[in-house]
């Protein structure tokens, strides 16, 4: 029998994104089954399932309500898995930013590991540091026990896609007891050499009890190009070790970057993820913090970047599940011109997480009347002996502080220059490591003097903002 | 006599659809020391705010001269290198801006604005030393961001601590007393005190005589609905403090009917 109505169609058909890199990866499947262990192609196939399944969000889903990920219909996206590895001179990377850190590297090129490009130390008994390309061979077990363990890929659609096309990435291991004397330094380089590319980084960082490191995600283009880098990083820590992760997004300006860091961390263990972000046409960052033992404390530290018609979007839920934890989250974005800042912050504080100490705030400084934030920090609490704070501003330069300054004597344009590097330095004097906070330092510091005139609103005018508060 | 250091004359002046300043004319020559008193919202900081060229205050008559140059003319941070120096009511605090960064900024901007090599951070530091103790400030607050977190007399302790080492031509100082224990309100006054000299100037806004048994003014203005009403030494101020100002609006009235 006919329905007499036209029933709304519960399935809709997939976006074409979605169809896309589900076909793209689908006709790979069979070579993969040819080279590849069973578990990994399984674990590959759970994630192309996932995704078909949910597709791409839409502004529909509440988390993603103001990323509009239409642009990317404006290409046919191909996930670099199976590809062969691009080659790169050395000299492409003269000059790079955190060029000269000390310690190991690892590069990836186009989303593959180049040989070339690396160096690794020799590191004591037990440490690894190793693409898992290479590592798959003498590291398969541990691999296969904690590889998409921790990243649920039922959180983001991207993680599902991820768990399907990653390609390479870092395995890095540090053994009980032992602490990394120099950071690593994990490099992504997108060439640019193939507008449409889709590449799918993938990391396992383990520190087990009392082992300490500082390890820094670095994503780079060489040329302006729509690429999609959908990068995925799973961190565990264990009983009182220390983390400090930085990561670094500086793509081109016709990219879209998805990044998802899920942190797992035992009691006491202690995590300061920093994350930079200046780069990308769109990105959305994601931090996945779980304070699963009693003690651990995690610091979320952003400071985003943008101008132009760049989006730039953090979400993060912190799961607090044991008691005397105490997880911070502070957030900075500077937006000039057309740009968007878009921020989701939950904390949430499940019961037996008492004594939590948790605190977020998310700050944004519109540099122009064109620029937009949207704000919605939240707490969920249900604990009852717990300390939380959270907040969220939008606005543009004091004009007080700027008046301050000049009565000084401090001409107005550098005025208005030092209170956008201060806000910026709210963030960046974070960083523990000495070099890296001032590498870092120096690629805001350059980000900042690209601007044309800092503009600050004045009394015909200001920035439209909202600012969600909970509910 | 000498060219003056401020000359102010029949100046009006207001923010957006409301006269404030209505006419004010006031000399001041180098080696002096004026007061301003009056009521709430007569116009005190209205005109130190005009001087000093904030933002939103429109000046619709009257001149201004600065060390014989059009003060109205210049821009705030031109007026500072010049030599004129605000100590504000409300010192804004800036989370993020090092103290020391930002001070030894201002003096450098000024030293260019002279001719003078900028100065290094030992110098700077060897510099300000002195002039912390003058103040009775802790060092440490050198290392913190400007303002953020003073109590309030450390704000106006740290106003003349900067007016100290920029050495202003005139310094206007708004209300540094107000917030101030006795104390403290000692120490700043000494610190303005010592800072006195026979080519500057300073103009001292404040509700009470007892700031200017410590800064002795050689003239004292009362300022009332935008102008100044009354003119006189420092006498005046002690009869103020005894008789409040209503005679004087009284005697204005009066004045102004016959
Ligand atoms: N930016 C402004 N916008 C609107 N009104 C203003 C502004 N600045 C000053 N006024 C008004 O002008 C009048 C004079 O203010 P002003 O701050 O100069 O007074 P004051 O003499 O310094 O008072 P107090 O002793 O309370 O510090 C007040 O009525 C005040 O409300
Ligand atoms: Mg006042």
């Amino acid at each position: 029998m006919k329905p007499l109505v036209a029933l709304p169609d519960l399935n809709p058909p997939p976006d074409p994104v979605t169809e896309q890199l589900t076909q793209a990866f689908t006709s790979q499947e069979e070579r993969l089954a040819r080279i590849e262990p069973g578990w990994l192609v399984a674990l590959r196939k759970a994630g192309i399932a996932r995704f078909a399944d949910v597709g791409l969000p839409t502004l529909r889903d509440e988390d993603w309500r103001f990323t509009n990920l239409a642009p990317l219909q404006e290409h046919r996206f191909q996930p670099t898995l199976g590809r062969p590895t691009p080659d790169l001179p050395a000299e492409a990377l003269d000059g790079l930013a955190l060029g000269d850190l000390p310690g190991d590297r690892l590069v990836f090129v186009d989303g593959h590991h180049s040989p070339a490009l690396s160096h690794i130390a020799s590191h004591g008994p037990g440490v690894v540091v190793e693409p898992f390309s290479l590592a798959m061979a003498r590291n398969a077990d541990a691999i296969r026990i904690t590889l998409g363990q921790h990243a649920d890929l039922t959180k983001s659609p991207f993680v599902a896609l991820n768990q399907a096309c990653f390609s390479d990435g870092a395995f890095v291991r540090i053994p009980r007891g032992h602490r990394l004397d120099q950071p690593v330094h994990l490099l992504f380089v997108s060439t640019g050499r193939d507008p449409g590319i889709a590449i799918h980084p993938r990391n396992l960082l383990l520190l087990e009890r009392d082992a300490g490191a500082t390890i820094v995600e670095h994503y780079l283009s060489l040329a302006d190009a729509p690429t999609l880098t959908n990068a995925v990083t799973e961190i565990v820590a264990g009983e009182n070790a220390r983390m400090e992760h930085i990561r670094l997004q500086d793509e081109s300006k016709t990219s879209f970057h998805f990044g998802f860091v899920r942190l797992q961390q035992a009691a006491n263990s202690n995590v300061a993820a920093h994350c930079i972000s200046l780069g990308a046409r769109l990105f959305r960052h994601e931090y996945d913090p779980s304070l699963d033992g009693p003690g651990a404390e995690c610091v979320l530290n952003g400071l985003y970047l943008a101008k132009g018609r760049q989006l730039a979007d953090h979400h993060m839920v912190v799961d607090h599940a044991q008691p005397n934890c105490a997880s911070h989250e502070y957030f900075n974005g500077i937006l000039a011109d057309q740009s968007r800042g878009v921020f989701h912050g939950r904390i949430l504080i499940r019961p037996g997480a008492q004594k939590t100490d948790a605190k977020q705030t998310n700050k944004n400084l519109l540099l122009s009347n064109e620029a937009r934030a949207n704000s919605k920090p939240q707490l969920e609490i249900y604990a009852d002996d717990v300390k939380c704070t959270h907040g969220a501003t939008v606005g543009q330069l004091d004009p007080e502080a700027v008046f301050y300054l000049r009565a000084r004597g401090i001409p107005e344009e550098t005025a208005r220059r030092m209170l956008v590097h201060s806000f910026a330095g709210e963030i960046t004097h974070r960083i523990q490591h000495n070099g890296l906070r001032e590498a870092l330092d120096e690629i805001v510091w350059d980000w900042l003097e690209s601007l044309e005139a800092v503009q600050i609103g004045r009394r015909d005018g200001s920035g439209t903002h909202s600012v969600a508060h909970p509910h | 006599m000498s060219d003056p250091i401020l000359d102010i004359r029949d100046l009006r002046a207001g923010v957006e659809g409301r006269d404030i300043l209505q006419g004010i004319s006031l000399t001041i020559q180098p080696g002096e020391v004026h007061a301003i008193m009056g009521p709430n919202g007569s116009g005190k900081s209205t005109l130190a705010s005009v001087l000093a060229g904030r933002d939103g205050y429109e000046v619709r008559g009257g001149s201004v001269n600065f060390l014989g140059q059009d003060l109205l003319e210049l821009a705030p941070e031109e007026r500072a290198r010049d030599g004129l120096f605000l100590a504000f009511q409300y010192p804004v605090e800036i989370p993020g801006v090092n103290s020391t960064y930002f001070l030894k900024a201002a003096l450098n901007e000024q030293r260019k604005h002279r001719g003078l090599t900028p100065v290094d951070a030992m110098e700077f530091l060897t510099l300000v030393r002195d002039k912390i103790k003058l103040l009775e400030l802790n060092e440490d607050l050198l290392k913190r961001p400007v303002n953020a977190g003073f109590s309030g007399g450390e704000k106006k302790r740290n106003e003349i601590f900067q007016m100290a080492v920029l050495e202003p031509r005139l310094a206007v100082l708004d209300e540094t007393d107000s917030g101030l224990d006795i104390d403290a309100l000692r120490v700043v006054a000494n610190g303005v005190n010592r800072l006195k000299s026979a080519d500057n100037a300073q103009l001292v806004i404040t509700h009470y005589q007892r700031l200017l048994d410590y800064i002795v003014p050689d003239f004292v203005h009362v300022l009332m609905n935008g102008r100044i009403v009354r003119s006189g030494g420092k006498e005046l101020a002690l009869e103020l403090e005894e008789r409040g100002y209503d005679w004087i609006a009284r005697e204005t009235q009066a004045a102004t009917q016959s």
